[in-house]
């Protein structure tokens, strides 16, 4: 999935999932089985192992399967059903993988459409709804649950997150500041920072973030905020820094997809593809992450690129297939840098521009535009960013490309 | 040959699908089968004999019995005259990117040939409502597909409505993909510019009747159409695999070289065959858009009829009022000196300008 950087982890961290509409292309590729099925087969011996199942390498998962079984679905306990719950979206986030959030669905099914579920339960709905890409039904869920608990930091932090992803910066720096007057400290000058690093003060965000982040936190929280300090750094231009924030919230030890794509990222943009590979080596299930072993492998010349290249395709199809087009981003990004197919990449990059509006997604529809060779599909994005005031050493670079072809 | 396939990729994260194909005879002899997820199976029914996080062939086959009554009490397919009886038949395994999937094939016997089947899918959705069962149902060649989620667990298929569902949706995207490329619309109007005239000796002169330069028209879009079908097939098929910036930079040159030929004939003199000839580059262009397609021989039949049928109907729309404009001012010093010749240049410009920008790699890095 198009992974997004995840909320402040005030509790425990949660993430956020890119959505995308089912497009034409939807319509278009009807399959019979995906395009990466062989044909049916019949095993040789018993002892031939079909599938590792994730509870195999991870005893979180054993845990969280043990409790699902516990629970009487028929009288459903909230209780019970959050604990389990929450470990599924945990799971689900840290892992990059929707079959978690499905499962967590399936535990607060009782709750799903009710209208005004416990507070507890309406903040895990929320963030599964994001992970449905109902980016609306979200923002429901976290403003119903601040009227009744207008003090839950967490609360405030996911709304944060969500909106600025969304690109709505001045609303997210208010959630930021409620976060900041009930829980001062290392979470909220994060997410302060990160918002207003976005509409215009990116040096003073960045200094007043770096010194918060000097100070001893705990784990999950510095590493949350170093992969923003890291972010702000890039878009700097300061790449010494960045990498060097990276490489520090890495060094933590916590597995996260989200850090891991941004690090790589920096390293592509840096022309460093053989350090990116590196980086994630062994990184496979993720999309996100497979997507940018591509992108290296594409530039290098690398000899297994063309079934990483296959497989994208085929998970691509799959979602297609299922009629959820939730990764419009990483589309767009692979039409442009791997399939070499500019208008294809524009029309994507377009149409994810219309659900969420990062930088990342400002990126990709201003490389597609440059290299579509039409200047004036970025002329909206454009001028969206410059009514922001964000400031971006790689769109700059690309608003003056695209400056130079339409004059 | 066993578990030992091609090389394949790590297993993707996706969400849960199952994959369920019917066919349908039309003497009520179905066939099914269906592709579990082996992750999805060991939740619903538990896999994992001895709990060592593996699921060997052994294990699965030690649970089929409990996988078809899984399959048998949420799966129902039915028609006007009640449901159908699903009669397993074998088990077998198969890889889908996100992992293996156990494969179960049965037959279905129906009270009678009916002529609308309904499908009842409740898998899966009471552990995880994002679950989706992804239907595709072969009438004979003729390809419906649908998906099955907890807000839509049943679908109807029948006879008319089959060959329509694919159809239609091609037909708009062939209509929308020509109207919105500005590359094949321009070719088109400078293919189309001299479209009341035929060449004789050299120069333009200008058609008498009516019908004659509508038949004309015809005979150009009927051939342009023919062509971009071929090569349209021929790409989406992967017979024909060629770069996009290659093809790109080509339909460029197919408009340069038409606008060219406008104010000093040099091709043929049957527009037609002009028609033709650029039309299979035109077509190369086309499959970019479409993207690959996974379907069997009869069901990508239709939606290749149905997608140039599109482009034909939007040809059309394009061409005939572009000949009712031409055609009362045709052999006119207006149009002689002016639209014809200015068209053809503007075009010619507009064309190399897209050429340099599609020949030559732009980007940032």
């Amino acid at each position: 999935m198009s992974d997004a950087r995840p909320a402040g982890p005030f509790g425990r961290a949660r993430t956020a999932s890119r959505a995308g509409m089912p497009g034409l292309a939807a319509a278009v590729l009807l399959g019979l089985i995906t395009s990466a099925a062989a044909e049916p087969y019949l095993p040789e011996h018993d002892d031939v192992v079909l599938e590792r199942l994730p509870a195999a390498d991870d005893p979180r998962v054993r845990e969280a399967r043990r409790l699902a079984r516990a629970l009487d679905r028929q009288s459903p306990d909230p209780e019970a059903a959050l604990e389990v719950a929450r470990r599924y979206v945990d799971l689900g986030r840290s892992e990059a993988d929707p079959r978690f959030f499905g499962l967590a669905e399936g535990v607060l099914a009782p709750w799903l459409d009710a209208p005004d579920p416990p507070p507890a339960i309406r903040l895990e709905r929320a963030a599964l709804r994001r992970a449905r890409h109902d980016f609306d039904g979200a923002l429901a869920d976290l403003d119903a649950i601040l009227e009744v608990w207008p003090k839950d930091v967490q609360a405030h932090l996911d709304r944060a997150a969500l909106l600025e992803a969304l690109g709505d910066y001045a609303a997210a720096e208010q959630a930021c500041i409620r976060v900041l007057r009930l829980y001062p400290g290392l979470v909220a000058v994060a997410c302060l920072t990160s918002a207003r690093s976005l509409a215009g003060l990116a040096q003073p965000s960045y200094d007043a973030l770096a010194a918060a982040a000097a100070a001893p936190a705990d784990d999950p929280t510095r590493s949350w905020a170093l992969t923003i300090l890291g972010e702000i750094a890039t878009r700097l231009g300061d790449m010494a820094s960045a990498e060097r924030h990276f490489r520090e919230a890495l060094g933590s030890g916590a597995r996260d997809v989200y850090l891991l794509g941004a690090y790589a990222d920096l390293l592509l943009d840096q022309d460093r593809a053989g350090e990116a590979l590196d980086l994630l080596e062994g990184e496979e299930r993720a999309d996100g992450l497979l997507l940018r072993r591509t992108i290296a492998a594409h530039r290098l010349d690398d000899p297994r690129l063309a079934a990483w290249r296959d497989a994208i395709r085929g998970r691509f199809a799959a979602l297609r297939q299922r009629g959820a087009a939730t990764h419009l981003r990483d589309e767009a990004r692979f039409a442009l840098e791997v399939e070499d197919q500019p208008k294809r990449a524009l029309e994507l990059a377009s149409r994810n521009w219309a659900l969420q509006k990062g930088p990342a997604d400002a990126s990709v529809l201003l490389q597609a535009a440059l290299a579509a060779g039409a200047p004036e599909a970025a002329a909206p994005v454009l001028a969206w960013l410059a009514d922001k005031r964000t400031e971006d050493v790689v769109l700059e670079r690309l608003r003056r490309a695209l400056d130079g072809v339409s004059s | 040959m066993g578990w030992l396939l091609a090389p394949a990729p790590v297993a993707a994260h996706k969400p849960s699908d199952a994959y369920l194909r019917l066919e349908l005879a039309p003497d009520g002899s179905h066939r099914g089968a269906i592709d579990l997820a082996i992750r999805d199976l060991d939740q619903a029914v538990g896999l994992d004999g001895n709990g060592d996080g593996l699921v060997t062939w052994g294990e699965l086959k030690a649970r089929h019995g409990a996988i078809e009554a899984y399959v048998a009490a949420r799966l129902e397919v039915g028609g006007e005259d009640g449901p159908c009886r699903l009669l397993p038949d074998e088990h077998l395994v198969d890889e889908h990117t996100d992992g293996a999937y156990a494969v179960f094939r049965f037959g279905l016997t129906c009270p009678a040939p009916a002529s609308a089947i309904e499908v009842g899918y409740d898998l899966f959705f009471d552990l995880d409502p994002t679950h989706r069962g992804l239907l595709t149902v072969d009438q004979g060649g003729e390809v419906t597909t649908a998906v099955l989620s907890p807000e839509r667990p049943h679908v109807r298929i029948d006879a008319e409505a089959r060959a329509g569902i694919g159809v239609a949706g091609f037909f708009g995207l062939g209509a929308e993909h020509l109207l919105f490329g500005f590359d094949h619309l321009l070719f088109l109007v400078v293919l189309l510019l001299p479209a009341a005239h035929h060449r004789a000796g050299g120069r333009w002169l200008p058609v008498e009747r009516w019908r004659v330069a509508a038949v004309d028209l015809v005979k150009v879009l009927t051939a342009f159409t023919l062509a971009h079908g071929l090569s349209l097939a021929l790409a989406v098929t992967g017979v024909v695999d060629l770069p996009t910036r290659l093809v790109e930079s080509l339909i460029a040159v197919t408009i340069a070289l038409a606008a060219l030929d406008n104010l000093w004939p040099w091709l043929p003199e049957q527009r037609w065959r002009i028609a033709f000839g650029f039309g299979l580059i035109h077509g190369l262009g086309f499959a970019s858009a479409l993207g690959p397609m996974d379907l069997p021989a009869a069901g990508l039949a239709l939606a290749l009829l149905g997608f140039n049928l599109g482009i034909e109907a939007a040809q059309l729309a394009v061409a005939l009022p572009l000949l009712a404009m031409t055609f009362p001012i045709r052999g006119s010093t207006l149009y002689r000196r002016g639209l014809l010749p200015v068209g053809s240049v503007a075009a010619f410009a507009l064309a190399s300008v897209w050429f340099v920008d599609r020949a030559i790699a732009s980007g940032v890095r």
